[in-house]
């Protein structure tokens, strides 16, 4: 075996478990376990990073490691594909364990050291499920997966209600690998083998590829939280530990999108048009539904969870829409729509990380995660809040940030569609694009809420003064997970042509190529339809600012007079008579009211201390979950029937099964 | 006809007929002791049935088989019943949980329902023995039965083993005997199943003052 990148790649993979189990040998050692594990294993997220930008240009690299069952050797394989998220897995987890470094304290819950375990477990297995070749390795790294983030999630065991949480998740996580099972079993196409090469070969007959792809949007949906198996991330990332909730979201969520590219376009050879239209118009639903739940949210990190709910519709929503374009043959379209789709991804790594972390810096200092008692910290936390403040601008697809990048180059894709030959789905498409558009510009208002209630204004509990900054380790993970987001956002050509050899490889055709023509203007098509120059932007919105402020301080300075603000009458004014979160996402909760199961309690006008709650539940749990929960219990209470207690009675039981199955067989 | 039929395999019809009469014994007899003779008489007709059977065919192996039969249920696990009982003090007559005369009747039907059952299976067959089939099936679902119908810990015990005797009588009858180690190995079984069910009665004494096994009914999960 010549060293290279999957070596590499094997090397960081190994240094994990191996920080893994040292952490498991001392286990109640924090400083140890924070400030020397959890840096190592950035460097090795690192090294795991640089693999991946090495196996992006070189051919693919397979490997057979005799490890496992008996005649079930474990295949790897790194290609174009894995290796791009690969390096989404490395660069992010790198950040968030920098940050781990400085965060993790000791807590009544899950000893330091098995949080370094599961931690580092979750890391290598998210990495085997990116390297898996075959069918086998690829579960048995996607269940390591889903048991260590259960772990990670239920790390405050104690507390019931994340060990509710957490079942949820797993719940979840099960019911989606059923379906992933169930679908390389159809992909094997009845040859027993299941090496993804002998899945590539097989030929489909009839309806066959239609039900893995259909099987693989269930399974990999679960993950991702595709609705309606959205459910467990709004439990599951308010209850995981910060830095456990960034990697699920960041990286956990994208090795769902990595299988369901997989499987479609690698495994599948060819796909069929309306699998896109399934795709697409679930993940738009899926997107609409997040945001506008996010809206409603008084917690922030449930908030940032309906957010990735959002975000992972709209690579779905992407990705529906590559499989169209590729079913039609127009390769160059699917490969820009790929290039979004994956883009987004990446972005999506780097600011919602940005993001669970900032809000795992403001947890620790405030010890708060409602937002209806925060507020100012934008004095007493200015690292965390200017910080946060970029991934709040990316989130909202504001140029020049990475997210406008990626939403804008997916709503150009849209734009491109009347040149399908199908009328069904050009009459479908425009109002996609507006769905698309409708969900960007509601996350800037979700953002807007999120971090106005958070950082500006003034502190609405008087504990608030007492917060202090993120330590420095944490702040070097924040400032790198920032520095991304501004790259990601100012050199998208550099990026994009970066991205080609995936596109080459699933949709065959680069989009790269053409656009990189021009290293400062991103075109995708040419540049007089639509291009587009963050540069440019940002010099110019750099400038603009620049004149603001030094034409302020030139002209008003000194001008500034100290008085009483206009009191509307009411002289006594708190931080309490600001805007609320729940006061922010009023006008969403009127408009989209459908959307909800409002439960609104109003207080009489003669109650001394009127108290007003409004909960906006999720319909999907009375329409689907509840009914299912209640069936299920249905037949247990039916089976309890037969369950007696009465030994004789079992053994009646087995003695006319007995006599049954004797006449059975006469 | 008679004449046709070889002594050995007289006897061996005889023996059946014999176990077949001590299943039914067992399943009315109401005193505990008077059961576990009943039990070591069973497992004499067996062993002496099965060296019938090695003799009458010549296969040497049997003989080994009825030994280790008679030292094991005639004289062994009697042995170690009579001592459970004297240790847990409990001579207590056994109470059926349906009348001595209908599960006897029941007992009938299944008698008719084995050799029912058997019949096509003996027609293929071409050992001497085969005849016997029907009476071994019976016996265990005699002994079932008796599992079924007592309510202490001990008979349904005792109901479990006759019910190892009734397959091992149909496995020399039908087969003339099974490999060796087969039989061994189930014969060890029978015995530390005897011996791990010996502490188990002294748990569940322990813990309800009571062999009876309604006391079990309880440990069920409520709603």
């Amino acid at each position: 075996m010549s060293p290279g990148p999957l070596a590499l790649v094997l090397a960081a993979l190994l240094a994990w478990l191996a920080i893994g189990t040292l952490g498991l040998a001392r286990a109640r050692e924090l400083v140890f376990v924070s400030r020397v594990l959890f840096p190592v294993g950035a460097l090795a997220g690192l090294v795991l990073a640089a693999a991946g930008v090495i196996a992006l240009g070189a051919p693919a690299q397979a490997l057979v490691v005799p490890l496992g069952l008996p005649d079930l050797p474990f295949h790897l394989r790194l290609d174009a594909l894995s290796a791009f998220f690969l390096i989404l897995l490395g660069a992010v987890g790198a950040a968030i364990s920098v940050f781990s470094a400085g965060y993790f304290r000791s807590s009544e819950g899950t000893a330091p050291g098995l949080v370094c375990f599961h931690y580092h477990v979750f890391l290598a297995s998210m990495a085997l499920v990116l390297l898996a070749d075959d069918a086998y390795v690829f579960m048995v790294a996607w269940e390591s997966m889903a048991l260590s983030s259960y772990f990670l999630v239920t790390t405050e065991h104690r507390i019931a209600e994340i060990r509710r949480a957490g079942f949820l998740y797993l719940l979840i996580a099960h019911v989606g690998a059923i379906g992933i099972l169930l679908c390389f079993g159809v992909l094997q196409g009845g040859s027993g083998d299941y090496s993804f090469d002998a899945m590539r070969a097989a030929k489909l007959a009839g309806h066959w590829p239609s039900v893995a792809f259909l099987l693989a949007l269930f399974g990999f949906g679960a993950k991702a939280g595709i609705l309606p198996l959205h459910v467990w991330l709004p439990e599951a990332h308010p209850a995981a530990p910060s830095p456990a909730s960034a990697l699920m979201s960041a990286v956990m969520l994208k090795t769902a999108i990595y299988g369901l590219l997989r499987v479609s376009f690698d495994l599948l050879d060819a796909q069929l048009w309306w699998w896109g239209v399934i795709a697409l118009s679930l993940g738009l639903a899926t997107a609409l539904f997040g945001v506008v739940f996010a809206a409603v949210q008084t917690d922030m990190k449930r908030l940032l969870a309906y957010s990735s709910i959002e975000n992972i519709g709209i690579i779905v929503c992407g990705i529906g829409l590559t499989v169209i374009f590729k079913s039609h043959g127009k390769t160059l379209l699917a490969a820009i729509t790929m290039t979004a789709v994956l883009y987004h991804a990446l972005n999506h790594a780097f600011f919602k990380s940005l993001l669970f972390l900032a809000t795992g810096s403001v947890l620790h200092a405030t010890r708060e995660r409602s937002l209806g008692k925060l507020g100012g910290l934008i004095h007493r936390m200015p690292w965390v809040a200017w910080l946060a403040l970029v991934g709040t601008l990316a989130i909202s697809g504001l140029p020049p940030l990475n997210g406008f990048v990626s939403e804008w180059l997916l709503l150009q894709a849209f734009l491109f569609t009347p040149s399908l030959p199908q009328s069904f789905v050009n009459m479908l498409v425009p109002v996609a694009a507006a769905a698309l558009a409708l969900a960007a510009a509601l996350a800037a208002y979700v953002m807007v809420k999120f971090y106005g209630i958070v950082f500006l204004g003034q502190p609405r509990e008087p504990g608030l003064a007492q917060a202090h900054d993120a330590g420095r380790l944490e702040r070097v993970g924040l400032v790198f997970l920032a520095a991304g987001c501004v790259l990601l956002g100012l050199f998208p050509v550099q990026v994009i042509a970066l991205l080609d050899p995936v596109n080459e490889m699933l949709v065959g055709s680069t989009a790269g190529r053409g656009v990189a023509q021009n290293w400062l203007l991103l075109a995708p098509i040419n540049a007089d339809r639509a291009s587009y120059s963050p540069l440019i932007v940002f010099l110019v919105v750099g400038a603009i600012v620049l004149l603001t402020t030094l034409l302020v301080r030139r002209f008003y300075h000194g001008r500034v007079r100290r008085a009483d603000p206009w009191d509307c009458g009411f002289p006594l004014q708190t931080p309490r008579m600001q805007d609320t979160a729940e006061g922010f996402g009023q006008p969403i909760r009127q408009v989209f009211e459908p959307f909800f199961r409002l439960q609104r309690q109003l207080p009489s006008p003669f109650d001394a201390a009127p108290k007003y709650s409004a909960r906006a539940d999720d319909h999907w749990w009375h329409w689907l979950y509840l009914p299912i929960a209640r069936a299920a219990e249905a037949c247990g209470r039916f089976f309890g029937l037969i369950q007696q207690g009465r030994i004789s009675v079992y053994l009646t039981y087995s003695f006319v099964t007995l006599l049954v199955l004797l006449l059975f067989v006469q | 006809m008679a004449a046709g039929i070889p002594f050995y395999a007289q006897l061996i019809n005889l023996f059946a007929a014999v176990l077949l009469l001590i299943s039914f014994a067992m399943l009315a007899q109401r005193r505990v002791l008077s059961l576990i003779d009943l039990f070591a008489a069973q497992g004499l007709a067996l062993a002496l049935s099965t060296a019938v059977v090695g003799w009458g065919t010549g296969q040497s192996h049997l003989y080994w088989s009825a030994g280790v039969t008679l030292t094991l249920k005639v004289f062994l696990l009697p042995f170690l019943l009579y001592r459970l009982i004297r240790r847990l003090d409990v001579k207590w007559d056994v109470e059926p949980l349906i009348n001595i005369p209908t599960t006897m009747l029941v007992g009938i039907v299944l008698v008719v329902f084995a050799f029912n059952l058997a019949a096509p299976i003996s027609n293929l067959s071409s050992t001497v023995t085969r005849s016997t089939l029907g009476i071994a099936i019976a016996s265990v679902m005699l002994s079932f039965l008796m599992m079924i119908t007592r309510r202490k810990a001990i008979p349904q015990v005792i109901g479990f083993l006759a019910m190892e005797n009734g397959l091992f009588f149909a496995a020399t009858s039908a087969t003339y005997g099974m490999p060796m180690v087969v039989e061994l190995g189930i014969a060890l079984d029978v015995l530390v199943g005897m011996l791990i069910l010996g502490v188990f009665f002294f748990q569940i004494r322990e813990q309800f003052d009571s062999l009876d096994l309604k006391h079990l009914e309880q440990l069920r999960e409520d709603e």
